[in-house]
């Protein structure tokens, strides 16, 4: 009687330290203040380098959708760019073909798009694993892009959109031409969507999710609705990559088919496993570190970019698998246990 | 003759070179990856490379086309052996994502050092006379190179069904891919196995990039374009399987040449709606197991 009084009340204890853990994971951390610091400090000292500092910061957002599927619900996939070339040509189309330039209604636009299609396609492909998935995502974005490239009159064949004009931002703001409207203006967006992210990412969804990730039998067994979560959160990552696209369009005020291109899906990949999958912040980290050094490296030669980002793509694989914020982890881990032996 | 049966004559021909083309460059691919199950994203890699020895034999030294074919087989086929001993070997047993990105910068890799030496502009290669010009068959002329490039075809064809089938080796080859811890329990060597079957599909993807060169010319972005199409070739096919990737290359290569006969401005949309179609039907491909 007393033996399993104390065990009743050693599970509730242990059950209540794991809720401690989930609320506590979920709280505001100090350090995470740090990005943000860093881009708000980074618009007062490169004041020149704006126009760069809004590509990064979207690209970070097109990283930080990736890291929704890849990173937490584990689908590999080699057609994101697929949703971010949706968001960046309903924006072109609206303001060529419909003459709606106002920028915050045709994010709206942009994401619903994006979701929509995203919806569809991971319909029919989230039942598929492996190889097949990965050729029927690409297989996606390649038909995007030749349906774009069907009726050159509406979508301007592989010339694109050139020249378009975005209504001022608040019918207030007009951009600059060092960009540093379009900076706050990005850094405002990827504030709100990764509250959006890490409010998923840290909810029971989120935690099927990582479920899903680490043992989909298991999570088929306990009853959990494997295909359905596994599409809205495909849903969801074709929404935020559909506004990363969007402000691209924005930002640049043009858009080609290029936006389709493997290339665009194979680079943001990189990025993610540059700065660490399912982990939020591996998105920054890897996005700016990429784009810095592709920024730096290809002006010098592109060749030696291309071949550097090969061999830092192999070593990643080899030695770092958990990306860069990995290798601080395990760096951290082991300081910590010298300092204590 | 009616116009029609022209049309689909040429398309039967064009598309039947096309296949050639496909199946010869992808087979390696397929049986690699039904082997050991990796993903292997620097399989353009290696034809590209067999595609630039060609280049280099035929204008630098002056060898003819047809040996220069094989030497660049050969040699690309022994160059992937530390490849695959040195790097593949160590991700058999990581996920899809580790072996893609492996895979992907080694792409990225060649891709740049080819641009250091070749430079970015597409090179061609010359042909012996016997292959330039047309042979008549009185209602149309059909190009030598393509009537070339599918004698090639049916002859690695006919050479691979009869390894595959009616030698020890393809038997195990065969055994493996059905079941690899069983073939390893009764003492097939699958790791040698592995090594000479990923020699021998390197060295067809540098024949086939070889080939390549007259038909759509040859760049250092070879390796990614092509790449994508050999990836659906084994996908649709079913991995591992010699009629399955022969069957996705005479679909999709006679698929792809009719689009692009009678709706040129749909371009390539017609090979991917097709791998989408099938695999849709058949996740595995048409002789993958399921």
């Amino acid at each position: 009687m007393a033996a399993s009084e104390t065990k009743s009340s050693e599970r509730i204890a242990a059950r209540e330290r794991a809720a401690e853990y989930l609320v506590s994971r979920h709280r505001f951390q100090w350090p995470e203040a740090l990005p943000w610091l860093l881009a708000i400090a980074a618009f007062f000292i490169f004041p020149d380098r704006m126009t760069f500092g809004g590509q990064v910061l979207i690209w970070v957002m097109f990283a930080l959708s990736l890291d929704l599927i890849l990173g937490y619900a584990g689908i590999v996939t080699l057609g994101h760019a697929a949703f971010f070339g949706i968001g960046a040509y309903t924006v072109g189309l609206l303001i060529a073909r419909l003459s709606w330039s106002e920028p915050l209604s045709s994010l709206v636009a942009a994401a619903l798009m994006a979701a929509l299609i995203g919806f569809i396609s991971g319909w029919f492909l989230l039942r598929y694993l492996g190889l097949t998935l990965l050729m029927l995502t690409l297989a996606t974005a390649i038909m995007l892009q030749e349906t774009g490239n069907l009726r050159p009159d509406i979508s301007g064949g592989y010339d694109g959109l050139p020249g378009l004009t975005i209504a001022p931002l608040f019918g207030k703001f007009y951009y600059d031409l060092y960009g540093h409207v379009n900076y706050l203006y990005v850094l405002g967006v990827l504030a709100i969507v990764f509250y959006l992210v890490r409010r998923i990412v840290y909810s029971p969804f989120g935690q099927a999710l990582t479920g899903i990730r680490e043992n989909v039998r298991r999570m088929h067994a306990i009853g959990s609705p494997v295909h359905r979560r596994l599409v809205t959160v495909y849903t969801i990552a074709a929404a935020i990559a559909g506004v990363a696209g969007a402000l691209f369009t924005q930002t640049n005020a043009y858009v080609t088919l290029t936006v389709f291109d493997f290339d665009n899906s194979a680079k943001v990949m990189v990025m993610l496993i540059l700065g660490g999958t399912g982990r939020l912040y591996g998105a920054f980290v890897g996005a700016v570190v990429y784009m810095v050094l592709e920024d730096y490296f290809s002006k010098l030669s592109p060749t030696f970019w291309q071949f550097g980002i090969g061999l830092l793509l192999v070593l990643a694989v080899l030695f770092a698998r958990r990306g860069l914020l990995g290798l601080v982890e395990d760096a951290g881990r082991t300081f910590s246990k010298r300092e204590k032996s | 003759m009616p116009h029609f049966a022209i049309v689909a004559v040429s398309i039967l021909f064009d598309g039947l070179a096309y296949a050639m083309f496909l199946f010869i460059t992808s087979v390696g691919l397929s049986v690699t990856m039904g082997l050991m199950n990796f993903v292997n994203l620097a399989h353009g890699a290696f034809a590209m490379a067999g595609g630039y020895i060609v280049v280099t034999l035929t204008r630098s030294l002056g060898i003819d086309f047809v040996p220069s074919l094989i030497i660049a087989a050969v040699l690309v086929g022994l160059i992937s052996i530390p490849f695959e001993r040195s790097l593949y070997r160590r991700l058999y047993k990581a996920t899809d994502l580790e072996q893609v990105l492996l895979t992907i910068g080694l792409a990225f890799m060649s891709i740049a050092t080819f641009t250091y030496f070749y430079g970015p502009i597409p090179k061609s290669v010359p042909l012996p006379h016997w292959l330039e010009g047309d042979i008549n068959l009185g209602f149309r002329a059909f190009p030598s190179y393509r009537a070339f490039l599918i004698a090639v075809g049916l002859f690695l064809i006919a050479v691979l069904w009869y390894g595959f089938e009616r030698t020890n080796i393809g038997a195990k080859i065969r055994a493996a891919v059905d079941n690899r811890r069983m073939a390893e329990s009764v003492g097939i060597n699958v790791d040698l196995l592995f090594t000479i079957t990923f020699a021998v599909g390197s060295g067809l993807a540098a024949l086939g990039g070889g080939l390549a060169i007259q038909l759509f010319g040859l760049s250092p972005s070879f390796a990614v374009i092509y790449l994508v199409l050999f990836l659906i070739v084994v996908a649709v096919g079913g991995l591992g399987s010699l009629k399955g990737t022969l069957l996705a290359a005479l679909v999709l290569g006679v698929f792809d040449t009719a689009g692009k006969y009678l709706l040129a401005d749909a371009g390539g949309f017609f090979i991917y709606a097709v791998t989408v179609a099938v695999l849709l039907v058949k996740p595995a491909g048409f002789y993958g197991r399921e």
